[in-house]
């Protein structure tokens, strides 16, 4: 048994926003209260001054296993989740071979299972080998495990075949994820369309090229009824369609990362620093303020990172051909706890929803609360503790952080996955 | 001395800078206009043309400026770099830099390769052109072209003309001209445009007919025919008729104003030959300043100061 004591609870969910002790026994949470006493041979670990939340989930994550074990492992990846204070993480299919058969899917869990760290929910390929040509073996991957369907790292291009897999995935309970990306508009593109392609020299991508299919699938959820999940949205035009799709009643959710909240076009400097390529590109200062406002005001449903590690030769070269993307993992947290939740901007209950709560009912897990009976999946967090992000924080196997030479306050100190203590004082077990 | 260690872009230098790139420029120009093209300028110093990207008139114009200042040449391309081989270019750059040499020119298909090889030498850099980004000597010499002509830059008033989106030169003339106090309109068709002129601090407009006597300078771009993707045009026949440079469009110019284009031309296209060959056409002034503007910026930037000129 485990005991602890003093932490500030925040669980929307059981209406829990209190400083109170925890009592863990086995997987689960036995007993919620105040001054419990620990028990004779019971650990009690001190949580004063420190918050504590249901497990942080990250529902939209790149572990390149298999394919790319070069760039990240399934084990080093959840060193990373556990790192940033995640109990879970759900993994995009675009590996190498594509995770779009039932073998695929049963590989990662089994991986994820022997490095015993944060839980690993592969999400299967929406088509076969993420073509856009033929549906994927869904059925058989949710056989398997499958948490969801999307074929991330590309839109799918043709709007019957999208029909095709949303009138598929609709017999599951299941979402298909959107990468929205109309690629004949945003070939070639390296950096929003505008001034930033303009004062750099390169094509842009710009915000309709992905506008267009999000307005796209939201009318796809009208002919097919299927759940829609449209991930990281960087544009103000999105979310506005988002929020109309919603304000109809349609099953259409969304997601944002910290790249594209905190980051804009205008960090591209001269000095082309490689990191900051990412898909979609960071946008304006005018759409990061639009998607704070729909974190803040709830139009938004999650936050993910979309953590995609590349190997330092992918970015020590010209920013044309360096490969987009930033890890992300083990600053989220602390990059939403500096930037919205301590100066006020977000509460504690918004970020767990953000965090924890939403992206478990997408991916249709257990929900995990802080009450007794619950699975016991927990973040401590200390929100005093500063730090550079660097090199050194990192247990991805990548060092490709956007957020490099950034001061952060507040990360997870401890971390639970079904009683079993995963993080250790800021180290992965 | 010059308030930039490397001429990667022209948005950098200041008005100062280009002053007196200019002014020695005028002074490298009478070298080679003697019999004897040669000035120990650099002699002992290492420069090694980088060209990643085919070239050929840049390339020789940096050649002939390097062996005009006695400098020791080494020539690279991107068929005979090792970049072809798989090695990174950062370990290609630390390579021929541990030789010792002073300065790279670049010449790059991609956008801030010239940066990127800063960050990976002590040597100086000079950008001779990367990807549509800047090609800060070709804008140098345009200016230099266009004050000989005038004897100023403040308060002219300078039509940029044709595929300005794949144009590395609107990137760093545009802005040399307005930081020397000239005006510039940039004039293309929509599909050519770009997305933010105001970034360069220039009005943009699709009708080419009505800025024509207004402008001093009407500075004809290539049709980049080779970096086009998809069609951005219906047809060459009708770019012609809409925005190439013939004699009737010709005859409403300014009276002493200029066209200059930077080269290569594709006549009949964006430029018809009665036009390029006319007095009033700065082509191949362009193409003579360019040997002297080439040397300027060699010698300010490898410390000119502390040699002999002559």
């Amino acid at each position: 048994m485990t005991l602890l004591k003093g932490a500030h609870l925040h669980d929307p969910q059981v209406a829990i926003d209190d400083v109170a002790d925890i009592r863990i026994d086995g997987e689960r949470i036995v007993e919620v209260g105040e001054d419990l006493v620990a028990c004779d041979g019971e650990e009690s670990i001190d949580c004063t001054g420190c918050d504590l939340v249901p497990g942080l989930v990250d529902m939209h994550v790149h572990f390149r296993d298999p394919g790319y074990e070069y760039k990240e492992t399934i084990e080093t990846g959840c060193r990373a989740a556990t790192k940033g204070g995640f109990t879970d993480v759900a993994t995009m299919p675009n590996t190498d071979p594509v995770c779009d058969t039932g073998t695929g899917v049963r590989y990662q869990i089994d991986r994820s299972k022997a490095a015993g760290l944060a839980r690993v929910h592969p999400i299967g390929a929406l088509t076969r080998g993420e073509k856009g040509e033929a549906l994927a073996e869904i059925g058989d991957m949710v056989m398997e495990g499958a948490a969801a369907f999307s074929d991330d790292g590309h839109g799918v291009q043709s709007a019957g075949m999208m029909r095709c897999c949303m009138d598929y995935v609709s017999q599951f309970d299941r979402v298909a994820i959107a990468h929205c990306e109309d690629e004949s508009i945003t070939a070639g593109g390296l950096v929003n369309e505008g001034t930033c392609s303009t004062r750099l020299g390169m094509f842009g991508w710009p915000a309709a090229g992905e506008e267009l299919e999000v307005s796209r699938d939201i009318d796809l959820v009208r002919l097919t009824g299927c759940a829609l999940h449209v991930a990281h949205i960087s544009t103000e035009r999105s979310l506005d369609l988002v929020r109309s799709a919603k304000a109809e009643g349609l099953p259409v959710t969304c997601e944002v990362t910290p790249l594209h909240l905190f980051l804009t076009e205008d960090d591209i400097t001269d000095t082309y620093d490689t990191n900051l390529k990412v898909n979609p590109p960071l946008r304006t200062p005018h759409d990061a303020a639009a998607l704070r406002e729909g974190v803040c005001d709830g139009s938004i449903d999650c936050i993910v990172t979309d953590h995609a590690p590349h190997a330092a030769h992918e970015k020590d070269c010209e920013f044309e051909i360096a490969s987009f993307g930033s890890i992300g993992l083990e600053t989220s947290l602390g990059l939403m706890l500096t930037n919205l939740v301590l100066p006020g901007k977000l509460s504690w209950d918004q970020l767990v929803s953000l965090m924890c709560v939403s992206p478990r009912r997408l991916l249709r897990m257990q929900p995990v609360t802080l009450a007794v009976g619950s699975s016991a999946d927990l973040t401590v967090i200390d929100p005093s503790i500063g730090y550079v992000v660097s090199d050194g924080l990192f247990e991805s196997r990548s060092h490709n952080s956007a957020f490099l030479g950034t001061h952060l306050t507040g990360a997870a100190r401890d971390v639970f996955v079904a009683g079993k203590r995963t993080l250790m004082d800021g180290v992965v077990a | 001395m010059l308030s930039v260690r490397n001429l990667i872009d022209t948005t950098s230098l200041t008005a100062d800078d280009i002053t007196q790139i200019l002014d020695t420029a005028q002074s490298f120009a009478e070298v080679n206009s003697r019999a004897i093209k040669k000035v120990p300028a650099l002699r002992g110093r290492t420069i090694v043309n980088l060209f990643l990207e085919p070239s050929t008139r840049t390339r020789s114009s940096f050649e002939l400026a390097e062996k005009r200042l006695s400098a020791d040449s080494l020539n690279m391309s991107g068929s005979t770099s090792s970049v072809v081989k798989g090695e990174s270019l950062a370990d290609t750059i630390q390579t021929i830099a541990a030789m010792n040499v002073d300065m790279f020119v670049c010449r790059a298909k991609f956008a801030g390769t010239p940066h990127l090889i800063t960050e990976n030498t002590d040597a100086r850099v000079i950008n001779a052109g990367d990807g549509k980004h800047q090609h800060p000597t070709q804008a140098l010499l345009d200016l230099y072209t266009i004050r000989e002509n005038f004897g100023h830059l403040d308060g002219l008033k300078v039509a940029i003309v044709g595929d300005l989106l794949h144009s590395r030169v609107v990137g760093s003339l545009a802005p040399a001209l307005r930081t020397m106090g000239a005006e510039v309109t940039l004039v293309g068709p929509p599909t050519f445009q770009v997305m933010d002129p105001a970034w360069f601090g220039c009005e943009q407009t699709a009708d080419f007919d009505s800025v024509i006597p207004d402008v001093d300078v009407i500075y004809m771009l290539r049709v980049q025919l080779e970096r086009m993707e998809g069609a951005a045009i219906p047809s060459r026949r009708e770019y012609n008729r809409l925005f190439g440079l013939d004699t009737v469009r010709a005859s409403h110019m300014k009276e002493g104003a200029i066209v200059c284009h930077p080269g290569p031309m594709n006549r009949g296209m964006e430029i018809m030959p009665e036009v390029a060959d006319a007095p009033y056409a700065k082509i191949l002034d362009q193409v003579s300043a360019g040997v002297a503007v080439r040397m300027a910026a060699m010698y300010l930037l490898l410390g000119g100061e502390d040699n002999d000129l002559a």
